[in-house]
């Protein structure tokens, strides 16, 4: 059920200085991922996942190269246009789930929509519906600390649904789960790809999560060693 | 949900930090509000004295006396419309510790020159006038003391001697009450006859502690000083004329340098409260970097969350200081009771709170300040550890 581009990656560079070296992380890296793919990146340690990762969210900009989404340019966008465009198109989802400690499932589902010109109501209605489709309407109120590891990865997807954007970003979003815990987890972001056409690209160490994307990308020391497509 | 809750539940997070931080600043302002009001009512009591009165004492120092010939000489001067005389006299009630500002003078003078200050029954004003042994009792003092007209009451010197007797002490009846026109007037006062007290001391006759005069208008002030001041060059007693304000703060300043010594104290509150408050936000924003990210992430622009953590600081400021305000209004209260009118108008006045606000809007805005940039600056792939 992919269609057209979303992502393009062309000619992508990305180096960083330390001290007095420079360390080259792509080197004119290509990339192009459909609408309503499912893709998992999987490599090891140091391979540039999370980097790919930054580039894909706009939280981060190549030294060289274009990356485009929906057809337009996000390399050139500043750093409040860059928030912006993140807040309405992209989702992220974290390994350790990173909500806030202070807040309620509910608040935290509801944060990024205080980016948005939604009144209180139309705010409630769409947290009472991301909570619902995650399983935790009746946890709305609990804090993160009174949750399992689980339930805060499920909070922390209705968040990054919230404002329905068209890309999830996924960094090891089960990295910190047990197995079935972790399932669920890969099942519900399969049906949001599936029957919501959400793209997304999901960074993994673990093989069984991997089997969840529709194709895998495997990077290793910048560059694409291997594409496979699994569903 | 809205900004404000966000920084409400960031503020709180960590309860007992916060209310200690809140305690500090209380404290500060506590200092600020009663060492000011003090500060307040000592500059402003000095700030209303009319700008035409003069006072001439002694050039080598004000407790030096005058000869009381001086009060026709000048008098008798172009551009000097009122002229009285006063001689401090020491007086305290019973015991020594009771000190009351006693002034021994020239009942109608003296009267008619503070006729825009003091409020006196004319009945006792007459009274004061015609009876030698009679005194005026400043209403702070006669509330203190319960003193009503009639009373006959033994006033003690601790300088001079009574001719009749030998002792210390002055038996004066009190003709009238004195109450204050202007509320900065100081009403903790006695005055009394001055023929009578010249007669019956036993040194310094003729003299006076000093003379204080009323010119034409301020515009003369100058003129009317520097021709006493010359008139009297050379003399065995020369003499000093000033306006009563510079007059009020020269006294004042033999108490100490008021303001230097409220400045330093309070200064002191405020730098350490400077420190220790933003040393603590510096780490309670540090703490809460990766949260910072995360919110940068979902989109929250730079400026935005650099508004939140200065508006925390600014919250936490008010929260301690408006609190400290409001007992420093109490406590000035009590103490202006306490203090039985010797420092009149003394009360948490408007000017004094308004420069407390705006000190804790810049505390608030001076501890926010590093950690507000600090989080401007965030870089979110360094924050998240994400290289």
């Amino acid at each position: 059920m992919t269609g057209q581009t979303l992502i393009h990656l062309q000619d992508v560079s990305k180096r960083f200085v330390k001290g007095k070296d420079t360390i080259t992380i792509f080197d004119h890296l290509g990339l192009s991922i459909p609408a309503g793919d499912f893709v998992a990146v999987m490599g090891p340690s140091g391979s540039g996942k999370t980097t790919l990762l930054n580039l894909l969210g706009g939280i981060d900009q190549p030294t060289e190269g274009s990356i485009t989404f929906d057809g337009g340019r996000v390399d050139t966008l500043t750093e409040g246009q860059l928030a912006r465009w993140r807040a309405h198109n992209v989702g992220f989802i974290f390994q350790f789930y990173n909500l806030m400690p202070t807040l309620s499932a509910a608040r935290n589902v509801e944060l990024p929509l205080l980016l948005t010109s939604f009144g209180r109501a139309e705010r409630r209605r769409r947290v009472e519906a991301a909570l619902s489709l995650v399983g935790l309407a009746e946890r709305a109120n609990h804090y993160p600390r009174e949750m399992s590891g689980g339930q805060q990865q499920r909070v922390a997807i209705a968040r990054a649904l919230i404002s329905d954007p068209k890309l999830l970003l996924c960094d090891e979003p089960t990295g910190d789960l047990d197995r079935t815990t972790a399932d669920e987890i890969l099942a519900m972001l399969r049906l949001l790809n599936q029957e919501m056409g959400k793209t997304i690209v999901m960074v993994t160490h673990d093989p069984e999560a991997a089997k969840y994307a529709r194709r895998t990308l495997h990077l290793d020391k910048g560059r694409f060693t291997e594409r496979e497509l699994v569903a | 949900m809205s900004d404000f809750y966000l920084l409400w539940r960031n503020l709180f997070r960590r309860k007992l930090r916060t209310f200690l931080m809140m305690l500090a600043i209380f404290v500060a302002f506590v200092i600020y509000g009663v060492l000011g009001s003090i500060h307040y009512a000592f500059e402003h009591g000095v700030d209303s004295s009319a700008d035409n009165r003069l006072v001439v004492v002694n050039k080598i120092t004000f407790i030096q006396p005058l000869p009381y010939a001086y009060v026709g000489k000048i008098a008798a001067i172009k551009g000097v419309k009122n002229i009285t005389f006063a001689n401090w006299f020491g007086g305290y009630y019973q015991d020594a510790r009771n000190q009351i500002g006693t002034f021994a003078v020239d009942p109608e003078s003296y009267l008619r020159i503070y006729r825009d200050d003091l409020r006196i029954d004319p009945a006792a004003r007459d009274a004061f006038i015609h009876d030698r042994t009679s005194m005026v009792v400043g209403e702070a003092i006669a509330t203190k003391y319960g003193w009503k007209v009639g009373d006959r009451i033994p006033i003690n010197s601790n300088i001079f001697t009574n001719k009749a007797d030998g002792s210390h002490t002055w038996e004066l009846t009190v003709a009238g009450i004195a109450y204050a026109a202007k509320e900065s007037f100081n009403t903790s006062f006695i005055i009394f006859q001055y023929e009578n007290f010249n007669e019956s001391k036993t040194f310094g006759k003729d003299t006076v502690g000093w003379i204080t005069l009323e010119t034409d208008s301020a515009a003369v002030n100058d003129q009317v000083a520097a021709t006493i001041d010359e008139m009297f060059a050379n003399s065995t007693s020369e003499t000093d004329t000033q306006s009563e304000k510079a007059f009020g703060k020269a006294f004042l300043a033999q108490l100490g340098n008021i303001a230097l010594i409220i400045t330093l104290v309070v200064g002191a509150a405020f730098a350490t409260i400077l420190m220790i408050v933003g040393n603590t936000m510096v780490m309670a924003v540090r703490e809460r970097t990766k949260e910072i990210a995360v919110l940068k992430t979902l989109g929250f622009p730079s400026w935005r969350i650099w508004r939140q953590v200065l508006g925390e600081s600014v919250l936490l400021s008010l929260l301690g200081g408006v609190p400290g305000l409001a007992v420093a209004g109490l406590l000035v209260m009590v103490l202006s009771k306490a203090a039985s009118g010797a420092i009149p108008g003394l009360a948490l006045t408007l000017p004094v709170a308004g420069l407390g606000v705006a000190f804790m809007l810049l505390l608030g805005v001076v501890t926010g300040f590093l950690p507000a940039w600090n989080a401007l600056r965030l870089n979110i792939v360094t924050a998240l550890g994400r290289l």
